[in-house]
């Protein structure tokens, strides 16, 4: 059964799967109730009706059946409501991550179980070996280092990885176009989509606002020794990191260092107050190994798409860990994902808790 | 590839064999334009007139009434338009349906709401049966309109239509019903029934796809959704679809012919179907038993999702439906289920078999055993979570 979004990766892993000889479906997941909002401002989602009839018209082309299945119940549950709490908590989160968790290999994986079909295949970039001396299914980055999404795939168990194909994981982005090309796909040319499907324009604080029917209360800015320096308007419009639109005109240039929920508050501080050394992590998943049994030298990523990083991840007790990195890291984001690796290999990931040891 | 089990006939159905030899001379020689004064275009024209009156005799209203349209949808919609016009004329800004009707009636009266008229919607009972009494309660000075369908088009349940109509007839309110699932399946008769205005759809009785008619009595001005020529008196522009409404006479002639004998059989087979179905584990018949077109039989099952188990029967050659569609495909949770006041996650697990006097005997034993097993898979699957 395979992911089909209506973009040119999954319509690729669809052509390839079912050239490949196997039995295939085409499946669209309709994931949230977008399309007023998405006709207004005649913005690409990934449920927009262009985007099904682009993945339906790959799989008629490819003769395949092609079934559009409704998980908006389970999308607005475990990806759409985890989102907003994470941002009213005062964190970053990644709702991609969150999708991938439980809709893509969590509800669309069952899906497949229940229809008698042996596993799904998606268009990520990453690879999906078997290890031949310990037996588990290891987790790579993709060919094109480029493109690759092992980051956000992290979270795989083993289960899912046995039932998983990843047919682009060998290909360059390029060489996916041209097969789209050669077999006149008429998404061949479609962009990347980037934002978070569900906030096409972007605007999360918006977003949030709608969704949840209310107004962020202001709050004050406050230094790190804790001394007031203005008025924000509301924590959710700040993420971690963020150096523009503070509305205040100090000396330096300030940045956002940290958000409190609780007190509502936002702590401001120079660049140099953005380098953390160790973070602490929890949710803890681990691919090629079940444990790390003695701190491991790894290379980390905090982020998509960063560059990695050599740190020392040590495993403490009830799926939590600690990264202490050999230099300072720049805007470690509670809610986001860290994520640990062997060379291509993914050793395993967890999510940002905070950066004090 | 397995033998097809055609049980979706509340969707559409085959075209008959009658229909099919009533449309053939138009599709072929007599290719005229009804509105054209020379001989070919005659020789259209009369065949309109004779569906007109063939219709007008079966249901039992003047020739003068029945205007022809693309199906049920497009008649649902200048019924209701229609009718809040007159009543617009009249200062009458209220209009009431059932809360269980079709989706273009449904979203006509969106519309409408949207256009500063004042829609309510009455509730209907859990059995799936619009009370006459309540209808009579929410009538008042400003209202203009009452529309309740003749037939659910999902759960089948029958209609006090007449004593409605009768209500809407002592209140001087006009009153329309949807009768595209119930014609050609049970008697209708307009001038009994007192309806003002009236829809169906040929395709739902063995007609051709794209053929329907709006009726309306001769106090009730139409208002044109589709503006141009002269043809339904003006009411409906457009050329008319010759071969689909010689071929829609035909099928709804053909259908009130042997319609007794076809509501016996079908009966049986639904009943034989029901019986079937309320022995698997978990199952929720839905609407009520006595009150019911011959064909449709609606079930939900408990902790199973109806995409995959449409999807299972698909496989055993097994052709259902559940519920609707939104407009990317996907199945939505049935407005009418939750109309009767079941809870959303019931809902998703509907199954609706829609059976014709085509069916067998042994092809409903072979769906009872079909529908058995992929529930029982389904439920399997549902205790162990990928996760």
């Amino acid at each position: 059964m395979i992911a089909m979004s209506g973009g040119v990766d999954s319509s690729v892993a669809a052509c390839l799967m079912k050239e490949s000889g196997y039995d295939c479906m085409g499946v669209t997941m309709y994931l949230y109730r977008g399309e007023d909002r998405a006709a207004e401002k005649r913005r690409k989602t990934c449920c927009s009706l262009d985007d099904v009839e682009d993945a339906r018209s790959v799989a008629f082309q490819l003769g395949i059946p092609y079934h559009v299945f409704n998980f908006t119940d389970e999308f607005e549950r475990e990806v759409i409501r985890r989102f907003v709490i994470g941002y009213e908590n005062g964190e970053t989160p990644n709702p991609c991550l969150d999708c991938n968790r439980y809709l893509k290999f969590g509800r669309f994986l069952h899906r497949a179980e229940e229809l008698g079909y042996g596993c799904v295949a998606t268009g990520h970039y990453a690879r999906i070996e078997k290890d031949p001396k310990s037996g588990r299914f290891l987790l790579k980055k993709a060919l094109d280092e480029a493109k690759d999404q092992s980051y956000v795939l992290y979270a795989m168990t083993q289960d899912q990885l046995a039932h998983t194909v990843f047919p682009l994981g060998n290909l360059r982005k390029a060489q996916v176009r041209r097969i789209a090309e050669e077999h006149g796909f008429r998404n061949a040319q479609k962009r990347d989509s980037e934002d978070i499907c569900f906030v096409p324009d972007g605007d999360y604080a918006g977003f949030l606002e709608r969704y949840t029917g209310q107004k962020y209360a202001c709050g004050d800015f406050v230094s790190r020794d804790g001394r007031v320096l203005g008025r924000h308007k509301g924590i959710v419009r700040y993420t971690v990191g963020q150096r523009k639109g503070l509305g205040l005109s100090e000396g330096k240039p300030l940045y956002v260092c940290a958000k409190c929920a609780r007190r509502n508050t936002v702590t401001l501080g120079g660049k140099e107050d953005l380098f953390s050394r160790s973070l602490a992590a929890d949710r803890l998943n681990l691919i090629s190994c079940g444990r790390l049994d003695r701190p491991a030298r790894l290379s980390v990523r905090i982020r998509y798409g960063q560059r990695e990083q050599p740190a020392t991840v040590t495993q403490m007790d009830g799926g939590t860990v600690r990264v202490v990195f050999d230099e300072p890291q720049c805007a470690i984001s509670p809610g986001q994902a860290v994520v640990f690796y062997d060379g291509d290999t993914v050793v395993g990931g967890a999510t940002i808790r905070g950066t004090d040891l | 590839m397995k033998r097809q089990i055609y049980v979706d006939n509340a969707a559409t159905t085959r075209l008959s064999r009658a229909a099919a030899e009533a449309m053939r001379p138009y599709l072929d020689g007599l290719f005229g334009n009804p509105s054209s004064a020379h001989t070919a275009g005659m020789k259209a024209a009369q065949a309109l007139k004779r569906a007109r009156e063939t219709l007008a005799g079966l249901l039992g209203c003047s020739p003068k009434g029945i205007y022809f349209t693309s199906g049920g949808s497009e008649s649902d919609n200048q019924a209701l338009i229609s009718a809040a016009a007159w009543g617009a004329e009249h200062g009458r800004r209220h209009l009431i349906a059932s809360a269980f009707e079709h989706p273009a009636v449904l979203r006509t009266l969106e519309a409408l709401r949207n256009r500063g008229f004042e829609t309510e919607m009455i509730p209907v009972s859990r059995g799936g049966i619009v009370d006459p009494g309540r209808v009579a309660s929410s009538i008042r000075d400003g209202t203009c309109l009452v529309s309740v369908m003749a037939a659910n088009n999902e759960i089948g349940t029958v209609q006090p239509i007449a004593e409605i109509g009768r209500i809407c007839r002592e209140r001087h309110v006009l009153f329309h019903t949807d009768a595209v699932q119930a014609a050609g399946h049970i008697p209708l008769n307009i001038r009994g029934m007192k309806v003002d205005l009236l829809s169906l759809s040929a395709h739902k009785f063995h007609g051709p796809k794209g053929a329907g008619v709006l009726y309306a009595g001769e106090n009730v001005p139409l208002v044109p959704l589709i503006r141009g020529g002269g043809q339904e008196r003006g009411l409906r522009a457009g050329t008319q679809n010759v071969p689909a409404i010689a071929g829609m006479a035909a099928a709804l002639r053909e259908a009130c012919g042997k319609m007794e004998a076809d509501a016996s059989h079908t009966a049986a087979l639904r009943d034989r179907l029901t019986d079937g179905l309320e022995s698997i584990p978990g199952a929720v018949p839905v609407g009520d038993r006595d009150h019911r077109l011959p064909g449709i039989v609606n079930f939900c099952f408990r902790g199973v999702e109806a995409e995959p188990l449409l999807l299972l029967l698909d496989e055993e050659g097994i052709c259902a439906s559940s519920g609707s569609a939104c407009a990317a495909g996907a199945l939505e949770p049935s407005h009418v289920l939750l109309a009767l006041g079941l809870p959303k996650a019931l809902a998703r697990g509907e199954l609706r078999f829609s059976l014709d006097a085509g069916n067998t005997e042994e092809e409903i034993d072979t769906v009872i055993r079909a529908t058995a097993s992929a529930v029982t898979r389904l439920r399997r699957y549902a205790g162990k979570k990928a996760l």
